[in-house]
């Protein structure tokens, strides 16, 4: 059978938005009635110039799908025209086109047991994720692990902590542990009863991820991938 | 079609007969796009086939695919995940000579591009033949780095991106179209940049 067409371009308007570190945003949007999505979907957001200049780029969403709020975390990327305008222009009321949810590979189904192992801004679909399984009931379907420079550098750091995200700093000592990203033998004791392993991140952080998930023993078809940033090389 | 407050073109008027709608020029930088692990597939051990509706199935070795006359694309490629990057090199085959050896048979018309990941896609047949499809594995002179589909990718210039698989290894040929992997997951069966169709409906 033929999936349904994707919805059309709709407006989303910002009702709260804030810089939870300091190279990011985060918005917090109202659609009219939109369609429910699973944890790991995103939308598309678009801007649109005066002279109908238009640009857009896929965001992550990091609510889930019962928030009344579509919510993304966006990382201001140098020169990045659709970032940049997000970081520094846009204000709580300001109106901008969307569409979505796009995307059914990198989505939880809500049942599977999962490990997210992610880095930086990647945090944000393992944030929508963990959201749903607590909501559901069970928090333990969604094991994260999380790379950051530190704790002040990860979005939803604290959120993660209390649904009780191991994380790795890689420019911070913490707690006796050496700073520096996972190692083999910490993700090990993670996986266990794991399904299915998402890792999101950077392209550099998502070679690392699917390097160390292999090496941990999971199967490469066990194994999903969402990069982003502007180069691999 | 809302003005979106406060956003003006920061980026100058792009070249419309070379920029498809949506698209902006990456520049030097080549992102890496992929939903799977990367495989390690080292080029002695890679293989080709192509089977399914054809009065000849063939599979080639490496050194057997470097038998054929070699055939470079010169030109710009397109994602859907809306960059494009002008003026690439890349350096294989033309498919057309595997399907001289192969000989499609008159009830195939479209193709499925089968990847050692378990990746699909699906083409029609026009689509890859008459000199617009490629089998390569260097790019502006240097072997194709393995994030972008070493040793071996499939190459589709004229469609979004998706449709020039990563560590092809298998075409098959088919009487009917069916929709490999993005194609399930929301993407256009075709991908025409020029025509925008990214997603399923467009």
């Amino acid at each position: 059978m033929a999936p349904a067409p994707l919805a059309a371009w709709t407006d989303g308007r910002i009702i709260e938005l804030d810089h939870p570190t300091p190279t990011t945003v985060r918005l917090r949007m109202h659609v009219d009635d939109r369609p429910r999505h699973l944890p790991g979907q995103h939308y598309l957001i678009r801007l649109r110039a005066p002279d109908d200049y238009t640009a857009q780029r896929s965001y992550s969403l990091a609510s889930d799908s019962d928030d009344p709020l579509l919510e993304f975390l966006v990382e201001r990327q140098p020169d990045g025209e659709v970032s940049e305008f997000l970081a520094d222009v846009a204000e709580v009321g300001d109106v901008l086109e969307l569409r979505g949810p796009i995307g059914r590979w990198f989505v939880w189904d809500t049942t599977t047991p999962v490990l997210c192992l992610v880095g930086g801004t990647g945090v944000v679909p393992a944030v929508a994720m963990a959201r749903t399984a607590r909501r559901l009931g069970r928090p333990d379907l969604v094991r994260v692990a999380a790379v950051g420079r530190g704790p002040d550098d990860l979005p939803y750091a604290r959120e993660l902590e209390k649904h009780g995200a191991a994380f790795a700093w890689t420019r911070t000592e913490a707690d006796g542990r050496p700073a520096g990203a996972f190692t083999r033998d910490e993700l090990e004791p993670l996986l266990d009863g794991v399904e299915l392993a998402f890792a999101c991140g950077s392209a550099r952080f998502a070679s690392y991820a699917e390097e160390l998930l292999l090496a941990a023993g999971v199967d490469a078809g066990a194994i999903r991938v969402e990069r982003f940033g502007p180069t691999g090389g | 079609m809302p003005v979106t407050r406060g956003f003006q073109r920061r980026r100058p008027e792009p070249d419309r007969g070379r920029l498809p709608p949506g698209q902006y020029d990456t520049g030097s930088s080549w992102p890496v796009l992929t939903a799977e692990a990367t495989p390690h597939q080292p080029a002695e051990e890679w293989q080709l086939g192509v089977d399914g509706l054809v009065e000849a199935p063939h599979t080639w070795t490496w050194s057997e695919l470097h038998a054929f006359e070699g055939s470079t694309y010169f030109g710009d490629i397109h994602c859907v995940t809306t960059w494009s990057k002008f003026d690439m090199t890349f350096t294989g085959i033309s498919v057309d000579d595997l399907l001289a050896v192969a000989r499609p048979t008159s009830e195939a018309a479209f193709v499925m591009a089968h990847s050692v990941t378990g990746y699909t896609t699906n083409l029609p047949l026009a689509d890859v033949t008459g000199g617009k499809a490629w089998i390569v594995w260097s790019v502006d002179g240097k072997p194709l780095p393995r994030q972008h589909g070493g040793p071996v990718r499939l190459l589709v210039p004229h469609l979004y991106f998706w449709k020039s698989a990563k560590w092809v290894s298998r075409l098959e040929l088919m009487a009917e179209d069916r929709p490999g992997f993005w194609e399930q997951n929301g993407y256009h069966d075709r991908g025409d940049p020029w025509l925008e169709q990214r997603y399923q409906g467009d």
